[in-house]
């Protein structure tokens, strides 16, 4: 059915990406937006880490390197996103992203 | 491929969709720790051994808390009375099918001429850590300025208010 190994995993990357960017754009709630958002990132760590895998020249480590730095990248990103999210609550009382349409409070 | 890719993807693929369809928003987290670890292991059996471990430390054993925690402090575990989807949910959705529909069709129109099984890089934390004090270490000293200064940032802005700081 798939022909190689690594089209089962472009595959599988893209269906977890297509998940999170739906999830990011019907939720309502701050929080499960940035669920969406994790599940994009670390369907595009897979991608760089099956490429790597499956690449011409694996010894060289780049693809995997660009997954441990981007999974460092997205540590900070979460802190940050939550502690944005934790914020807006305390001043608009609610996450719920239909109801927060002002940037000024 | 095996059946054990098929099973590990099964259970990546069923968490995600747990994570953004469930109505409970803790259920949404522990579903998307159960994602977190289907790609660990799908990292696992692609032989990135330290990103593996790497992807359970941070997302299971930090983002995957911090998300908990956060839902917590903003009591978003109410279900809200209208609903937990957005009113443009159907436009998100048809912009998500389009988008898979997109990279899927990438995918199988290049898969004959992808690259076939390959031998197994043998890739020691040795040599990842050389490398990252050799050719990567303006990269990594970046990362810590980054993360020193996300999380300076994240305690300052979730920091309480004052009254009458205003």
């Amino acid at each position: 059915m798939i022909a190689t190994p690594l089209a089962g995993y472009l595959l599988v990357a893209a269906l977890v990406f297509a998940i999170g960017l739906a999830g990011a754009l019907t939720r309502r709630n701050a929080i499960l937006v940035l669920i969406g958002i994790e599940l994009m990132l670390n369907a595009a760590n897979l991608n760089l880490i099956a490429f790597w895998r499956y690449g011409p020249h694996p010894e060289a480590m780049t693809g995997m390197m660009f997954a441990i730095f981007s999974i460092a990248v997205a540590a900070a990103e979460a802190a940050v996103g939550l502690g944005l999210v934790i914020s807006i609550y305390r001043h608009a009382k609610t996450t719920d992203l239909d109801q927060i349409n002002r940037m000024k409070g | 491929m095996g059946i054990a890719f098929y099973i590990i993807s099964a259970l990546t693929v069923c968490g995600g969709l747990a994570a953004v369809l469930l109505k409970n928003t803790v259920h949404c987290a522990l579903a998307l720790t159960v994602a977190f670890a289907g790609l660990a292991l799908l990292f696992l059996r692609l032989d990135a051994q330290f990103a593996g471990f790497a992807q359970i430390l941070v997302y299971i054993g930090a983002v995957a808390i911090l998300v908990v925690f956060a839902i917590l402090l903003t009591r978003g575990s109410d279900t809200p009375k209208d609903g937990v989807f957005s009113k443009t949910w159907l436009a998100g959705l048809a912009i998500a099918a389009a988008v898979f529909s997109v990279l899927g069709w990438a995918v199988l129109q290049a898969a004959p001429w992808l690259p076939h099984e390959t031998v197994a890089p043998n890739v020691t934390v040795n040599q990842i850590g050389e490398a990252l004090m050799g050719r990567y270490v303006l990269p990594l000293e970046i990362v810590a300025v980054l993360l020193t200064a996300a999380l300076v940032g994240a305690v300052i802005v979730a920091m309480h208010e004052k009254e009458g700081a205003k």
